[in-house]
């Protein structure tokens, strides 16, 4: 009865099926994107991948996907943020009398009313994180309150027109400096565009090509070189593909940049700084992250705050791309920017979403969004159809969860 | 006989690979109370479950046999018609309605659909009379004590035409009045009666109540005893039992000078700021010692820790926590980290690890700072620190990237441990370092804790299992109703010994 040895534990039950759905689920957002894609080219006989639509999906939508850059970090981190609509409108509405009424120099305007959108993220953060009242009754407070001051603000009319320079960051396109180039059949494009898309696609290349050889200089497993090559021409394919096209109509618009360097930045910060880690720990078990000694309070509230500046500076592009700030702008844009995340991958519970994806799932409703009216279909069926996506989206999320 | 009203046979039943009770066996005469006695893990609680239906029916093995007639339960509700009635550690209250509403939650007095509140409140009237509570039925719950909110768990078993009364640690949370109250009640459902079985750790009860005492331990029925002229002493040779096995990684202490002290420490509870749950402990542990912190459920142990821990629990906190002479702050879980402390959650997958995440991102999550430059982490680093910790632990994943949701109960802990081990601690508070882990993986964090000290660390370990205390500790502390009773060095610690320090209450 005595055992001398230590007995041999059972392995771990990591099968190889379960690694290959963990796979599925991440992967599912974007291959359910590239079939949405696909049939409404079909549906619409290719006007949807045409340059000026194209340029069109990604100005019109512009302003969702930076919320959902925000939301996507608060519901990692277990919470929700439905005042953004109302912060869009109010923010709006701030930089609108900064600039109009008071003829602000537009650079200190748009600062200004960036740091008016942390203070509203900071009054509502402060509830959330420290006293302790749930994100969706004090974002359901703040969804009316500043929908009042805009109201209160602006009385019932929109204020206007906007600085070129404002209106340009909504609407305008990168200049064409060193003229155009032929593509053949495709006709002319411009050079900068399709420049900054090769920069673009090289510097991707270089920085996987490193962070490759760091983790093999590690010992750890990376992608067998046919499928990393395949990986980054898939990539560099895409980008190109729509650089071309935008380059073809009126190059780069400014908001498209501006979405680029925030993806980018974003989603650094929240795979590799310790706040963004932070975030993500306090969603997967908030009182292990507590115990972990996780200042959980401050990085709630500073979430919050990023969430505030974010819509912003969505408040900002929204007013400028319609030239007025109006009482009722951003209304139900809280709701795209939650189904956004929900769709790119993120978790009710919290813990679990990518910046990447949320933008993708942003993508997919505008495409979506815009299929659908160049084919024609009435807003009750464009919303019947979102409303099934998200429903399925996450049906897919949870079932993929219950087989692993 | 034929006046058994209840009897189980040949109970077995397992948990993901634990076998929680191993072939058990009880038999309950018709009126009597039984007591069922044993250390934290026994079993108790398991069988009661069984017993209950809370374990359905062909989830265990063994028959059940209730007033001569075989039972297949697959729910509460099932032995509820039949008579049996459990009252849970946890009371399961709506502490928002009414006690008349809690009587009959789920068994409404109503006509068509509607309550008849007359009806309700009048039949609430007469039970609360049977159990000796005077109180409005129309009272919310929250506005009466533990002691009182028992009285109303036992009224709505009566509401339901009970025959067997289960009561699991029915006095734990009580006060000497609150408890002398309900033994009276069970005395008096006697006479009328009503069976009760009776589970508690409070062994003067017992022995005041009781008219026989089963006995439990490890999963097994070790023996059943008439009451009659039974002894404390008597119950606990039978619940500590004498097979000490070798199940004990060798070690040879080296121990230094004292590295923490712990004085005067006193915490009241959260939920009732007028309760004392520590009170005024004072301990020690030195560079490479084991010191075992040894208590029955609610003695106060998780609470001791936790308090002292970044004051994660409890309220009106004092005392002093002194680390190499000099006191420290431990009032934020930062602080104390940054001094040096760790501690190690009884329940890991609610406090320990982000089950979501793989074992890299766990291992780093208390010292993510360590791996980062000005913010930013280096995910490479962080790789190495882990896929060292697999190696030297002996964590069994398939990659440190596997979410640790689907490791098994040892390797969890093994990660856990990684943790902690990565922030470099001085003192090391590992609160049941071995619950819910299999013999074998028992074996290897015995021998991580004796490496943790062979390190120079100092480590305070809680456990409810007295061998593992034995088998572990260089010296044992023995907590009861939050004062430190005892404390007896590695030759002098018995199980016999440590119980007996471990059941003193404030009246012995």
């Amino acid at each position: 009865m005595t055992t001398k040895t230590a007995p041999q534990t059972v392995a771990a039950p990591a099968t190889p099926s379960s690694r290959l759905s963990i796979n599925l689920r991440q992967s599912g957002i974007y291959v359910a994107f590239a079939l949405i894609i696909v049939l409404f080219t079909v549906l619409t006989d290719g006007a949807l991948l045409q340059p000026q639509n194209i340029s069109n999906i990604i100005v019109q939508n512009s302003y969702v996907l930076i919320l959902a850059i925000g939301m996507i970090l608060v519901i990692i981190g277990g919470h929700i943020d439905l005042s953004v609509g109302s912060t869009v409108a109010l923010t709006g509405a701030i930089c609108a009398v900064l600039t109009v009424q008071w003829g602000l120099p537009w650079p200190v305007a748009v600062l200004l009313t960036l740091l008016s959108g942390a203070l509203i993220g900071a009054a509502q953060g402060y509830w959330i994180a420290y006293f302790g009242i749930p994100a969706f009754i004090v974002t359901l407070a703040g969804m009316l309150v500043f929908r009042a001051l805009t109201l209160t603000t602006l009385g019932n009319q929109g204020i206007g027109p906007f600085p070129d320079e404002i209106r340009s960051l909504a609407n305008g396109f990168t200049g064409g400096y060193l003229g155009n180039v032929a593509l053949g059949p495709l006709g002319g494009a411009d050079l900068v565009s399709l420049l900054a898309g090769l920069a673009c696609v090289a510097g991707f290349a270089l920085s996987q090509w490193r962070k490759r050889a760091a983790r093999l200089g590690y010992g750890q497993t990376v992608d067998p070189m046919p499928v990393f090559v395949l990986k980054l021409v898939g990539v560099a394919v895409v980008v190109m593909a729509v650089v071309v096209q935008l380059a073809r109509f009126r190059n780069l618009p400014w908001v498209l940049v501006l979405l680029a360097a925030l993806a980018l930045g974003y989603s650094l910060m929240a795979n590799n700084s310790v706040f963004g880690r932070h975030i993500y720990s306090i969603g997967g078990n908030l009182q292990a992250a507590t115990l972990s000694g996780v200042k959980v309070k401050a990085v709630t509230f500073w979430v919050f705050v990023n969430m505030g500046a974010l819509a912003a500076l969505a408040g900002v592009i929204f007013a400028g791309r319609l030239n007025q700030a109006g009482p009722t702008a951003g209304t139900a844009f809280e709701l795209d920017a939650i189904a956004a995340a929900f769709i790119g991958g993120a978790a009710v519970q919290g813990g679990v979403g990518k910046v990447v994806g949320a933008i993708t799932g942003g993508l997919m409703m505008g495409v979506i969004n815009n299929g659908m009216s160049l084919i024609g279909a009435p807003s009750e069926r464009v919303m019947l159809v979102k409303g099934l996506v998200l429903l399925a989206a996450v049906a897919y999320d949870v079932w993929t969860k219950r087989r692993a | 006989m034929s006046d058994e009203i209840l009897v189980m046979r040949g109970i077995t039943k397992r948990f993901a690979g634990v076998t929680a009770l191993h072939d058990v066996s009880l038999s309950v005469r018709r009126g009597e109370i039984h007591a069922i006695c044993g250390e934290n893990g026994a079993g108790k609680s398991t069988l009661m479950k069984v017993l209950s239906g809370v374990h359905p029916d062909g989830s265990y093995d063994g028959e059940i046999l209730f007033e001569g007639e075989p039972c297949a339960f697959n729910g509460v509700r099932d032995s509820e018609r039949r008579g049996i009635v459990i009252i849970h550690q946890e009371l399961a209250l709506c502490g928002q309605l009414s006690v008349a509403e809690n009587l009959f939650l789920g068994n409404e007095r109503a006509r068509r659909g509607f309550i008849d509140w007359n009806r309700t409140n009048h039949e609430a009237q007469a039970l609360l009379d049977r159990v000796g509570l005077r109180e409005n039925p129309t009272t919310p719950v929250n506005d009466l004590g533990v002691g009182k909110q028992q009285l109303v768990e036992i009224a709505k078993a009566l509401s339901k035409e009970v025959k067997l009364l289960i009561l699991d640690e029915p006095t734990a949370a009580l006060n000497d009045d609150d408890s002398q109250h309900l033994l009276d009640l069970l005395d008096g459902l006697r006479d009328e009666g009503i069976t009760s079985v009776i589970i508690s750790h409070k062994l003067g009860e017992v022995t005041r109540i009781a008219d026989t005492v089963t006995v439990l331990r490890d999963g097994k029925t070790i023996e059943t005893l008439p009451a009659e002229g039974l002894s404390e002493e008597r119950i606990i040779a039978g619940m500590v039992g004498r097979d000490l096995e070798h199940r004990f990684p060798p070690r040879t202490p080296d121990i230094g000078e004292e590295v923490l002290r712990i004085e005067d420490w006193t915490v009241h509870s959260p939920a009732q700021p007028d309760r004392v749950v520590v009170d005024n402990a004072t301990l020690s542990v030195r560079r490479g010692e084991i010191v075992g912190l040894a208590g029955l459920m609610g003695a106060g142990r998780t609470e001791l820790a936790m308090s002292v821990f970044g004051r994660t629990y409890g309220v009106g906190i004092s005392g002093r926590v002194v680390k190499d002479g000099q006191e420290i702050d431990t009032r934020t879980v930062q602080a104390a980290i940054r001094n040096g402390l760790a501690y190690v959650s009884e329940d890991r997958k609610r406090y320990g690890l982000n089950l979501i995440e793989g074992v890299q991102r766990n291992v780093s999550a208390a010292a993510l700072e360590k791996l980062a430059t000005r913010g930013w982490v280096n995910e490479n680093e962080e790789y190495t620190v882990a896929e060292r910790f697999r190696k030297s632990m002996g964590i069994r994943t398939a990659a440190v990237s596997t979410p640790t949701g689907t490791l098994s109960g040892g390797n969890q802990q093994k990660v856990v441990l990684a943790k902690w081990m990565f922030t470099d601690p001085d003192v090391l508070i590992l609160d049941e370092p071995t619950r819910g882990i299999d013999v074998g993986a028992k074996y290897e964090i015995y021998s991580i804790i004796n490496d943790l000290a062979a390190q120079g660390r100092a480590v305070l370990v809680i456990s409810s299992e007295l061998p593992e205390l034995l088998g572990l500790c260089d010296r044992v502390y023995a907590l009861s109703e939050g004062r430190i009773t005892g404390e007896v060095s590695r030759e002098e610690a018995t199980q016999e010994r440590l119980m007996q320090y471990m059941t003193r209450g404030q009246n012995s």
